[in-house]
C-alpha cells in the first residue's frame, strides 16, 4: 500500500495544477424522482423499433408517426430530466438497473448516468431526432420501406441514448456497437443498389477497426483498476503510470476516430451517403458521429493526464480538418461536399477535446451548434434533391433559389453559420477554438493555431462554392434533351420545411445562446471555463484574421462560381485531382489491405485444402500404414466398422438395462 | 428423480420406436421422433430446475453396477458445465428435427432412420454430458461418432455422393484416431491411478509429471481433434459441408463442444500440472485458429463451409479462454459453448433453409435474394450479427468475457485474438452481401421457393433461438450463476484462486472518498 501511495504522491507533484483537478474523486449521487426513469429514454424507441420492425404491413399506415412519438416522448422526458437535474446539488446521478455481467472480480452493471454532459447529448439526439423523424415522414413517404426506415431510425435512437446514459464503459461499447448497427443498416437501406450494400459493408468494418481499439481500451482499465465504471476510473486515472494512460489514451483515441470519421479511418463517411438523406443528417453528421468527440471529452481524466496524448489528439484533429477541406472543395455530389465538411468540422472538435482545458467544452459546444447547421443543411440538400428527382451533382443545379424559398433562406442561414459570419452560431463556437489552438505554448501554438485559420478560410471556399453553385448562377438543369429527366423543381410540403425553419433558428441563435452557460453548465464533468490568453497573436488579431480569410474564401469562391460551372470534370493539377480522389487515401486503402487481403485469404484457402489437409491426412496415413492403404479404404469397410460399434454400444447399453432390471447379478 | 439416467436413455429408447417404425410411414416417424425430444426437453427444464446453482461441484448423482472387476461403474452427475451443454442439446434437437422435416425425403432412403439417428446422436451426446466414469465418457465419446456418421453419409443430399461418402469417412476416421489415442490415456490412467474408473476418486490422485504430460497428451489430442483446433480442422468444413443443414446444426453447435468440455472436466482437473504445461501450446494453437480460420472463412464459396470455418475460429476463442485459467475467460468460455450452439446452431438452420430454396450451397449462386426472402434475409442477419458477437446479442457477453479474462494475464494474445473481431465482421458482412444483397440474381426469380418466405414450421424453429440470442444477450446472469461455480472450482483445481482472478494492477482508492 505504501509504494503505491507514494508513487500516487509523486503523479500528482509532477502532473502540477493542471491534474490536480482529476485527482478530485468523481462519485454519483443515485438517482431519484423522475431521473430513476432514466431507463425509459432508450425503451420506448428501442420498443417501438420492435413493434414496426416486426409487425406487419397493416402497420405501414401508422408507423412512421409511432416513431415520431416515441422520439419526441423520450425529448419531452429528456427535457424533464434536465429540469430536476438542474435544482439537485449533486448535479450527477446514476441508476444501476441490474447486474449485468458478474464474474469474480469483474462487475458490470447494467448502469446509467445522467449529468450535465450527457444532458446536453440527450436534449440533442432527441430534439434534433424528433425535427429529422418529422422530415423523414415526407421525404420517406413514397418509399415502399417507410416502416422498415423508422424501425431502424428509431433503434439508432435507442442505441445512441444508450451510449451517452450508460455509467460505464461496457454501456458505452453497447450502444457504441448499437449505432454502429443502425448506422450499417440505414447506409445500406436501399440493398438493391450494389454501391449502397458495399458501402455500409465498408462503414461497419471500418468501424470495428475502432471498436477493437476502444474494447482493448476497456479491458486495460480492467487489468489496471479492476473496473470499468466511471467513478472508480477517473478517480483512479491518476494513479495509472505514464504510459500505460498513453496506451489507454490511444486506444480510446482509435475507437474515437473510428465513429467520428478522423484521420486514418475517415474514408467510411463520405460514402455513407448512400443512405437516404436524413440519415445522413441524423447519424452522419449531427449526432453518431459526435460520438467520437463525447468519448473523448467523457473520459477527459484520462485524457488530460498525459501531454503526448494530447499532442496526437491535437494532431489528428488539426489534419483531418484541413483533409477534409481539401477534399471537400474538389467534389461535386453536393452530400458528399457536406460529408466532408462533416469530417472536418468533426476536426475541430477533435481539435478543441485534444486541446484540453477549457477547450472541452468549446469543442462540446461547436458540436452542438454543428448538430443544428449541418443537419440543417443536409435536410436542405435533401429537399433540393425532392425538387429535383433525386439529382445530386451540384454542377446541375443553379438558380434553385426562386423555386424553393424555404430552402434558400434556411440553407443559407446554415450556410452562413459554418462558415463563421457574425453573429450565426458558427462565429460563437469556432472562434474560440481557433483561439485555444493558438494558445497552446511555443510553436505547436502556431501550427495548430495556422492549421485552424486556413481551415476557416478552405470552409468558407467550398460551403460557398456549394451554396452558389446550388441556389445561384444560371441553371444547368438535366432535360429530357440530352437523354435524361426534365426538371420542374418544387418546395417540400411542410412537415420538410418546418424541420428546417426550426433548425435554421437553431443555426441563427445556437451558438450565441449557448456560449457561455453551456460551458458554465458542463463544468462539474469538465472543469471550468478558461479565458485563453495566446502569447503568440492577440485574441483581436487572430479575430480579425479568421474573418478575412473567411470573407476572401467565401469571395474567391463567389467570383469563380456564380456564372455557373462546367457540366464535365475538366483537366486540373495534381492538387485538384489528389483532392478528387480523396488525396488517395482510398487508393492506399486498397492497394495496402484489400488486395493483399484478398490475396493472402486465397492462398490460404490453398494451403488450407491442399497443404494443413494433406498433412494431417499423410500423418494419420502413416500411423495407418503407409498412403496407399489410406486410399484403398473403402467406404463399405468404415461402415461396418461403425455398424458394429453402434451394436457394441447397444450391447453394453442393453447391459446396463439387464442390471437395472435385476436380470443379471 | 433418477434425471441424468432418464435424460440419457430417453433419446436412446426414442431411437429405438422411431426406428421400428415402417418407411412408409415417415410422417408417424417424423412426429414420434418430435414427441420424443420433446419429452427430453421437458426432462431437461426438471433436471435445470432441480439443480442448485451454489451447491456441491457434482450434483443428481447416480451410480449402478457395471464391471466390478475393472471399477468401472454406470455413474452420472453434472456440474454447471454439464447442465448447461445438456440444456443446449436438450433445446437444440427438438428444433433440428422440425427444421429437418423434409431433408430426408431428398436421399431416398428411409426417413424414420433420419430420425431415430438424430434421437441416438442426442442420446449418445448426453451421455458424454452426465458421464462421471472415465469409461462410461470414453464409450459415449465413441458411440457418438456413429450415428453422425450415417447422417452425413447417408443424408447429406446438398453434395455429390462421392463427396459426402468421402466427409464421411474423413470424419469418422479423424475421430476415431483421437479416439484410440484417448483409449490409450485411458487405460493408462487406469493402470497408474489405481484401477478405477471413477472420476471423483481420480482426481484426488497425484500421478507423476511424466505420466501426467502423457495421459494429458493422449486426452487433449483426441478433443482437440473433435473441437476442432487448427491444424486438426481439416475434416470439419468437408463434414459440416456435407451434412444435412439441421444435422450440421447439432455438429458444430453441440458434438465439437464435447472436446472442449473434455478438457474442461478431463484434462484440467485430472492433470493440473501437464495443464500448466502444456498451456501455452494449447493457446498458441487457440490463437492461430482463431486468426487462421477467420481468413479462410472469408475465402470460401460454398456457404455451410463458410460457417464451419467461422465455428473453428470461434472454438479458438474457447480453447484461449479455457487456457487462460482466469475466472473471466473460463466462464466466458463456457459461456460461449452455449452461446456459440445458439448463434452458428441457427445460422447453419437458416442457411439450410436458403439451400433447401436454391437447391446450391454455392454463394455465387444467390445474390439479392434479400428482395424475394426478407423475412428470412432479416433472420440470416440476426445469426450473421449472432456470430460477430454484436452487443445485445449473447455470443458478445462470451466474448468479451474471454478476452478481457485473457487481457489481465497475457496481453499479446488478448490483442491477436481481438483482431478475431475485425476478421469476423468481414466474413459475416461479406457473406450478407453477396448472398442477400445487390442486385438479384435473375436465376433466382425461376425457381417457385424462392418466392415462399419464411414458413410457420420455420418460424416456429427461429423464434426460440432468436429469442434466447437477445436475452441472455441483455441477461445472461441465469446462466452465469450456473456456470461461474463450476468454472471457478475447475480452475482452483489448475491454478491459485489470486492467478486466477488476479487483482488490478494498480491499487487503487475507492470512487467517492
Amino acid at each position: 500500500m505504501q509504494p503505491t501511495l507514494m508513487l500516487a504522491e509523486a503523479a500528482q507533484a509532477s502532473a502540477g495544477d493542471a491534474s490536480a483537478a482529476l485527482q478530485a474523486a468523481v462519485a454519483y449521487a443515485p438517482a431519484t424522482g423522475i431521473l430513476s426513469y432514466m431507463w425509459l429514454l432508450i425503451a420506448v424507441p428501442a420498443v417501438s423499433a420492435l413493434i414496426l420492425l416486426t409487425t406487419g404491413r397493416w402497420a405501414d399506415k401508422w408507423g412512421h408517426w409511432l416513431g415520431c412519438a416515441a422520439v419526441l416522448f423520450s425529448f419531452v422526458l429528456g427535457a424533464a430530466m434536465f429540469f430536476e437535474l438542474r435544482d439537485l446539488p449533486n448535479r450527477a446521478v446514476q441508476l444501476d438497473l441490474y447486474s449485468f455481467i458478474p464474474v469474480g472480480s469483474l462487475q458490470v452493471d447494467f448502469g446509467f448516468l445522467f449529468d450535465p454532459l450527457t444532458a446536453c447529448f440527450v436534449l440533442l439526439i432527441t430534439g434534433v431526432g424528433f425535427l429529422i423523424h418529422l422530415y423523414a415522414t415526407g421525404y420517406m413517404a413514397h418509399d415502399e420501406g417507410r416502416r422498415r426506415f423508422f424501425g431502424y431510425f428509431n433503434l439508432f435512437i435507442a442505441a445512441m441514448l444508450l451510449l451517452v446514459l450508460g455509467n460505464n464503459y461496457v454501456m458505452l461499447y453497447f450502444g457504441w456497437e448499437g449505432v454502429g448497427l443502425a448506422s450499417y443498416l440505414l447506409i445500406s437501406f436501399w440493398y438493391g443498389r450494389p454501391s449502397a450494400a458495399t458501402a455500409g459493408k465498408k462503414a461497419f468494418i471500418m468501424n470495428r477497426v475502432g471498436d477493437a481499439g476502444l474494447v482493448l481500451g476497456i479491458f486495460v482499465m480492467f487489468a489496471q483498476l479492476g473496473s470499468v465504471n466511471y467513478d472508480v476510473v477517473f478517480s483512479n486515472a491518476g494513479l495509472l503510470p505514464s504510459t500505460t494512460i498513453l496506451v489507454l489514451g490511444l486506444l480510446l483515441l482509435l475507437g474515437a476516430c473510428g465513429k467520428s470519421g478522423q484521420f486514418p479511418l475517415q474514408a467510411w463517411l463520405p460514402d455513407a451517403m448512400e443512405g437516404p438523406t436524413p440519415v445522413s443528417a441524423l447519424i452522419h453528421a449531427a449526432t453518431m458521429v459526435t460520438a467520437g468527440v463525447y468519448l473523448i471529452a467523457r473520459s477527459n481524466p484520462i485524457f488530460s493526464a498525459n501531454l503526448t496524448l494530447q499532442t496526437v489528439v491535437v494532431s489528428v484533429g488539426a489534419l483531418t480538418l484541413l483533409l477534409g477541406c481539401i477534399i471537400g472543395s474538389a467534389k461535386d455530389d453536393i452530400k458528399r461536399v457536406l460529408a466532408w465538411s462533416t469530417v472536418s468540422q468533426i476536426g475541430y472538435m477533435f481539435l478543441g477535446v485534444g486541446l484540453g482545458g477549457g477547450a472541452y467544452a468549446l469543442a462540446i459546444i461547436h458540436l452542438l451548434a454543428h448538430g443544428f447547421f449541418k443537419a440543417n443543411m443536409f435536410l436542405g440538400a435533401g429537399s433540393v434533391m425532392h425538387g429535383m428527382n433525386d439529382q445530386v451533382d451540384i454542377r446541375r443545379f443553379g438558380g434553385l433559389w426562386k423555386y424553393m424559398k424555404i430552402t434558400w433562406l434556411t440553407f443559407m442561414m446554415g450556410w452562413l453559420a459554418i462558415i463563421g459570419i457574425p453573429p450565426l452560431s458558427g462565429f460563437f463556437t469556432k472562434e474560440p477554438i481557433i483561439v485555444a489552438a493558438f494558445a497552446r505554448p511555443g510553436w505547436t501554438g502556431w501550427l495548430y493555431g495556422f492549421a485552424a485559420l486556413i481551415g476557416a478560410g478552405l470552409t468558407a471556399f467550398y460551403m460557398t462554392r456549394l451554396f452558389i453553385l446550388t441556389f445561384h448562377g444560371p441553371k444547368r438543369w438535366t432535360t429530357a434533351k440530352e437523354g435524361s429527366v426534365d426538371q420542374h423543381p418544387h418546395e417540400s410540403p411542410w412537415v420538410m420545411t418546418i424541420p428546417l425553419i426550426l433548425l435554421a433558428l437553431g443555426s441563427i441563435f445556437a451558438g450565441w445562446l449557448m456560449a457561455s452557460p453551456v460551458a458554465e453548465w458542463l463544468t462539474p464533468v469538465l472543469g471550468p471555463p478558461v479565458e485563453e490568453h495566446p502569447t503568440t497573436l492577440s485574441h483581436t488579431t487572430i479575430t480579425v484574421l479568421s474573418l478575412a480569410l473567411t470573407v476572401a474564401g467565401a469571395g474567391l469562391a463567389y467570383a469563380l462560381f456564380n456564372k455557373g460551372t462546367a457540366l464535365e470534370p475538366q483537366p486540373a493539377g495534381a492538387l485538384v485531382t489528389a483532392a478528387r480522389n480523396n488525396l488517395y487515401t482510398d487508393a492506399f486503402n486498397e492497394a495496402v489491405f484489400e488486395k493483399p487481403g484478398k490475396w493472402f485469404t486465397r492462398a490460404l484457402v490453398f494451403v488450407d485444402n491442399k497443404g494443413v489437409d494433406g498433412l494431417v491426412n499423410g500423418l494419420a496415413a502413416l500411423v495407418g500404414g503407409g498412403s496407399g492403404r489410406l486410399r484403398r479404404l473403402q467406404t463399405g469397410f468404415v461402415r461396418s466398422y461403425a455398424l458394429s460399434m453402434l451394436l457394441g454400444g447397444v450391447l453394453v447399453l442393453g447391459a446396463f438395462a439387464a442390471v437395472q432390471l435385476g436380470w443379471m447379478g | 428423480m433418477k434425471y441424468l439416467s432418464i435424460l440419457t436413455l430417453a433419446p436412446l429408447i426414442g431411437a429405438l420406436t422411431v426406428a421400428f417404425v415402417p418407411r412408409a410411414k415417415p410422417e408417424l416417424a417424423k412426429r414420434l421422433a418430435l414427441i420424443w425430444s420433446i419429452v427430453v426437453l421437458a426432462v431437461g427444464v426438471a433436471t435445470w430446475v432441480a439443480y442448485k446453482p451454489g451447491g456441491p461441484r457434482l450434483q443428481l448423482q447416480e451410480s449402478y453396477t457395471w464391471i466390478p472387476a475393472w471399477g468401472a461403474k454406470f455413474s452420472f452427475a453434472v456440474d454447471g458445465i454439464a447442465l448447461v451443454m445438456i440444456a443446449l442439446i436438450a433445446l437444440l434437437v427438438p428444433l433440428v428435427i422440425l427444421a429437418s422435416w423434409h431433408d430426408a425425403e431428398k436421399s431416398k432412403r428411409s426417413v424414420p432412420a433420419y430420425f431415430a439417428l438424430l434421437l441416438a446422436l442426442e442420446g449418445t451426446m448426453i451421455g458424454t454430458f452426465t458421464s462421471a466414469d472415465v469409461l462410461l465418457f470414453y464409450l459415449f465419446f465413441e458411440v457418438m461418432l456413429v450415428p453422425m456418421y450415417f447422417i452425413i453419409g447417408s443424408f447429406g443430399t446438398d453434395v455429390p455422393a462421392k463427396q459426402r461418402q468421402y466427409a464421411a469417412v474423413k470424419f469418422f476416421l479423424y475421430s476415431l484416431v483421437g479416439g484410440l489415442l484417448m483409449l490409450a490415456a485411458v487405460i493408462g490412467m487406469w493402470v497408474y491411478g489405481g484401477h478405477t474408473f471413477d472420476w471423483q476418486t481420480l482426481t484426488n490422485v497425484e500421478f507423476t509429471t511424466t505420466v501426467q504430460r502423457w495421459l494429458f497428451l493422449g486426452f487433449f489430442i483426441a478433443f482437440a481433434i473433435k473441437a476442432p483446433f487448427f491444424p486438426f480442422h481439416t475434416w470439419l468444413p468437408d463434414a459440416g459441408g456435407a451434412a444435412p443443414a439441421g444435422a450440421a446444426a447439432l455438429l458444430v453447435g453441440v458434438m465439437d463442444k464435447v472436446g472442449t468440455f473434455g478438457i474442461l472436466r478431463y484434462c484440467l482437473p485430472l492433470f493440473p500440472e501437464a495443464s500448466r504445461w502444456f498451456a501455452p501450446w494449447a493457446i498458441g494453437l487457440s490463437v492461430i485458429g482463431i486468426i487462421y480460420a477467420a481468413l479462410v472463412a472469408i475465402g470460401q464459396k460454398d456457404l455451410k463451409r463458410l460457417v464451419s470455418y467461422t465455428s473453428i475460429a470461434h472454438f479458438g476463442f474457447i480453447g484461449v479462454g479455457i487456457f487462460a485459467f482466469t475466472y473471466q475467460a473460463g466462464s466466458g468460455a463456457v459461456l460461449y459453448m452455449v452461446n456459440h450452439g445458439l448463434a452458428t446452431g441457427l445460422l447453419f438452420l437458416v442457411v439450410g433453409m436458403f439451400v433447401a430454396r436454391r437447391g446450391s450451397t454455392l454463394v455465387t449462386d444467390f445474390g439479392g435474394a434479400g428482395k424475394l426472402l426478407p423475412l428470412l434475409a432479416g433472420i440470416f442477419f440476426i445469426a450473421g450479427m449472432a456470430s460477430l458477437a454484436l452487443p445485445g446479442l449473447a455470443p458478445f457477453v462470451s466474448e468479451f468475457l474471454v478476452l478481457i479474462g485473457t487481457f489481465t494475464v497475457n496481453k499479446p494474445v488478448a490483442v491477436i485474438a481481438t483482431i478475431g473481431i475485425i476478421l469476423a465482421a468481414a466474413y459475416v458482412l461479406w457473406m450478407i452481401q453477396r448472398t442477400t444483397q445487390g442486385n438479384t440474381n435473375p436465376a433466382l426469380l425461376d425457381l417457385a421457393p424462392m418466392k415462399r418466405d419464411l414458413s410457420l414450421r420455420e418460424g416456429i424453429v427461429v423464434a426460440p433461438l432468436i429469442v434466447l440470442l437477445i436475452v441472455l444477450g441483455f441477461y445472461p446472469k441465469p446462466v452465469l450463476d450456473v456456470i461461474n461455480p463450476a468454472v471457478q472450482a475447475t480452475l482452483t483445481d489448475v491454478v491459485t484462486p489470486e492467478r486466477a482472478d488476479p487483482a488490478p494492477a494498480t491499487s487503487t482508492v475507492e470512487a467517492g472518498k
